[in-house]
């Protein structure tokens, strides 16, 4: 696209206020922010050039800021294709009928949580959750985080068979899983709950503090993240698109590229392997 | 003029001054013990070291992204009131309309952050969400500020004008010339504000500085985010040296050229839908009008009123102690307390705790307080309690320049006491009124906190992709802001501490 009319497009936007117009030939993805959010550009270019590759169209990238801002991205069709987490994925494939998961982490198959404390608490690790959490102060990651919310959220409702609100004295969300460490770990809130791989790296790291902070529960495994496209890029990018893009996503071996999620490799995945998702989702109200 | 604009009115009695303050402070007072204020022991010793080397320590590697986010903070902010301008003049025309000033009073009583959740349903992520983010509450302020610079305007030229010249004429050839500078001070002063909501979209995604700094102050980046932070502070304490009103077009038109493409988005479309139907719960949608009033009344118990007394008993207590912030600072940043040396770091104090987004200092009070309403409340009676010391110190410098003092006045503490103070304070209560509504909607940001005021249900139904109840909860956090409005609009003329204007001080 020539500047003069990049130029005219923007003037075009700031002056009749209306949305700009797409290039319909341009392929769009996004990825919820999750681990490393910095240079997010820079990393989810090389993804964008390599699916490029791949597909023989555009690719771009846009960086999102929150869980709803890539459902609604995906729902008005500013992207295509997502990499949600569970939770973001099933709501996003609810408000886009006809649209599929693709493929999966492979840690994604079994993935897990952490719920950590800050060990002033005198908590120790065990099989289940002790009594003594009760009255003290608890955080969780986002709000639409599936490992830092709605697992955790899920488990420690049925443990002790109460909200987290009347479980804890106080509950809130740190908006991030490595704020959710730095804040136990400095006693801001005494527990909290952890996206396992985001623990794992951040331990490799060396931020945290083990004579601060430590694992003392993990939950059983559910599925997580996933890569969802929309049900309507074959009549868009042409037959067969929908199949080139898995096949893409799935012959991804490059470290580099994978390193961006980071999972080791991806593998297949449906909307049914979604399903105890949708349904703990609904359990605890966070879906109708 | 402007001496003669933040000297005590005739009507502010002393009396009545100081029942409104004692009001104000016996309601904080009557608020604490249901507040939800609580110290928990931490550690946050090496959390803060982070910080705090960090913030001396900045670095950022690559000049370019920096570069970027700050050219595309300014393009939102300027184009954004250079829209908002002339907008809100209109407005301002018709606003002894009752229906204009509650469309006014309702479109600003919505965070900007909110305004961008909003528009982001409709425009996604693209340069129109983060306009209108900015323009729309904007034009409500305008709209009512210039009001109020053209009431008090003096009427007698008005009188001269023909019987036919009405309206528009009367405006054009009495009322905008009369106001001219106060208006374009104030559009100066809002320019600021503009640019500090510019860099706070950056937090729902826009490509302003807003967006990298949460990012790296979510990652830990402490030193990344110092140098996010020291470039807009920057950006904000040299305004007047690069904003000059014959550049104006031209940055216009670079700030259009600098607008971040919009990337393949095809839906305009959907902006019905959002209002015919996403924004309805489902059962008044089917028509189904029992369940609808259960959805309604369910809501209102759970989270309107719950939200709404949290909210209140927060802000209520921000209020109070923004005024003990600004007591406290502004003699340092005033030529006439602090004399020409002090007065430097006192006025950069005040540009930090300004410039600094609240959530910032929320999180930092966090650590050392652990989760409660007390971050919160510190958080914003800092921020706000910075910003309205600058403006009080600023009107206290423009009457030493001027030459109403006298070579008896009294020095020091004493001029503190018995001179400056009282002469500021009709106009720092006004400033504090206007920033009540200001504390109220920013009280929403604050989640992380655990605190359920009105903006964490707002923020959590917007996470849940719930925007019925999105909808319903701006709808009464609007209602509570022209409720809030009404009643120090009440107070302010009861204490005689009429209609500031902030923009008059420089």
């Amino acid at each position: 696209m020539s500047k003069a009319k990049s130029l005219l497009r923007k003037l075009s936007v700031a002056i009749a206020l209306l949305p700009a117009l797409a290039q319909a030939d341009t392929f769009v993805f996004t990825a919820i922010p999750d681990e490393d959010e910095s240079r997010l550009q820079e990393r989810f270019g090389k993804v964008a050039d390599y699916l490029s590759e791949q597909l023989d169209v555009d690719v771009q990238y846009i960086p999102v800021k929150s869980y709803a801002a890539a459902i609604t991205a995906f729902r008005n069709d500013q992207v295509q294709l997502a990499w949600f987490g569970g939770l973001s994925g099933v709501q996003a494939r609810k408000l886009v009928p006809g649209s599929e998961a693709l493929a999966q982490g492979y840690e994604d198959q079994f993935f897990k949580s952490y719920i950590i404390a800050n060990t002033s608490t005198g908590l120790e690790a065990g099989d289940e959750l002790s009594d003594e959490i009760k009255g003290k102060t608890f955080t969780f990651g986002s709000k639409g985080s599936t490992s830092g919310r709605l697992m955790p959220e899920f488990y420690l409702r049925e443990q002790f068979g109460a909200a987290p609100e009347e479980i804890f004295s106080r509950v809130g969300f740190s908006g991030d899983h490595s704020r959710t460490i730095a804040q136990v770990q400095s006693g801001a809130y005494e527990i909290g709950a952890v996206n396992f791989a985001v623990w794992e790296s951040e331990t490799e790291n060396g931020t945290i503090d083990a004579d601060k902070v430590k694992v003392i529960w993990t939950t059983p495994t559910y599925p997580d993240y996933q890569w969802t496209i929309r049900g309507d890029v074959n009549e868009r990018f042409g037959d067969g698109f929908k199949d080139k893009v898995r096949e893409a996503l799935l012959g991804m071996d490059d470290p580099d590229l994978l390193a961006s999620f980071p999972r080791e490799s991806f593998v297949p995945a449906s909307n049914d392997d979604y399903v105890p998702i949708e349904e703990t989702a609904k359990a605890i109200g966070l879906l109708d | 003029m402007i001496s003669q604009l933040f000297k005590p009115r005739g009507n502010s009695s002393a009396r009545a001054l100081n029942a409104v303050c004692g009001l104000l402070i016996v309601l904080a007072l009557l608020a604490l013990p249901w507040a939800d204020i609580e110290v928990y022991s931490v550690d946050p010793w090496m959390e803060l070291g982070r910080i705090g080397r960090g913030l001396v320590m900045p670095y950022w590697d690559g000049w370019q992204i920096l570069l970027q986010a700050v050219g595309q903070t300014i393009a939102f902010a300027l184009l954004a009131v250079a829209m908002a301008v002339p907008l809100g003049l209109a407005l301002a025309m018709l606003f002894h309309w009752r229906a204009v000033r509650i469309f006014c009073a309702s479109i600003r009583s919505v965070h900007e952050l909110f305004w961008g959740l909003i528009f982001m349903q409709v425009y996604g992520l693209s340069a129109t969400t983060g306009l209108l983010a900015i323009l729309v509450p904007f034009t409500g302020v305008f709209a009512k500020v210039f009001t109020e610079i053209f009431e008090q305007q003096d009427r007698a030229p008005a009188a001269t004008l023909g019987s036919g010249a009405r309206g528009i004429k009367r405006y054009a050839y009495t009322l905008i010339p009369q106001s001219w500078p106060a208006l374009t001070s104030y559009t100066r002063y809002r320019f600021e504000c503009a640019l500090r909501s510019s860099a706070i979209l950056g937090f729902i995604g826009l490509p302003t500085l807003g967006f990298h700094l949460e990012t790296a102050f979510k990652q830990g980046d402490y030193s990344e985010a110092g140098a996010l932070l020291w470039a807009f502070i920057l950006l904000i304490a040299t305004i007047r040296f690069w904003l000059r009103p014959r550049l104006i077009p031209l940055y216009i038109l670079a700030a259009i050229w600098l607008l971040p493409e919009t990337i393949g988005f095809s839906n305009g479309g959907y902006l019905w839908q959002f209002i015919s139907q996403d924004i309805w719960p489902t059962a008044l949608l089917a028509g189904q009008w029992s369940e609808a009033a259960d959805w309604y009344a369910g809501m209102f118990s759970s989270q309107v009123w719950p939200g709404i007394v949290q909210t209140l008993l927060l802000t209520q207590l921000a209020l109070v102690l923004t005024a003990i912030v600004v007591l406290f600072t502004y003699p340092f940043a005033s030529q006439a307390l602090a004399g020409p040396v002090i007065r430097w770091p006192g006025r950069f104090l005040l540009l930090v705790l300004r410039s600094m987004p609240e959530m910032i200092l929320a999180f930092v009070f966090l650590l050392l307080f652990g989760p409660s309403g007390l971050p919160a409340v510190l958080a914003l009676a800092l921020h706000n309690g910075g910003l309205i010391a600058f403006l009080v110190a600023n009107a206290s410098d423009a009457e030493c320049r001027s030459r109403l003092g006298r070579p008896d006045d009294p020095r020091g503490l004493k001029r503190y006491a018995y001179l400056e103070t009282p002469r500021r304070f009709p106009a720092m209560l006004a400033f504090l009124f206007y920033r009540w509504e200001v504390i109220l909607r920013e009280s929403a940001i604050m989640g992380i906190l655990g605190i359920a005021t009105l903006g964490f249900y707002i923020d959590s139904a917007f996470e849940e992709i719930r925007y019925d109840r999105a909808f319903l909860l701006i709808l009464a956090t609007a209602l509570l802001n022209i409720l809030v409005d009404a009643v120090s609009r009440r107070l302010r003329r009861a204490a005689g501490a009429d209609t500031p204007q902030p923009g008059r001080t420089h």
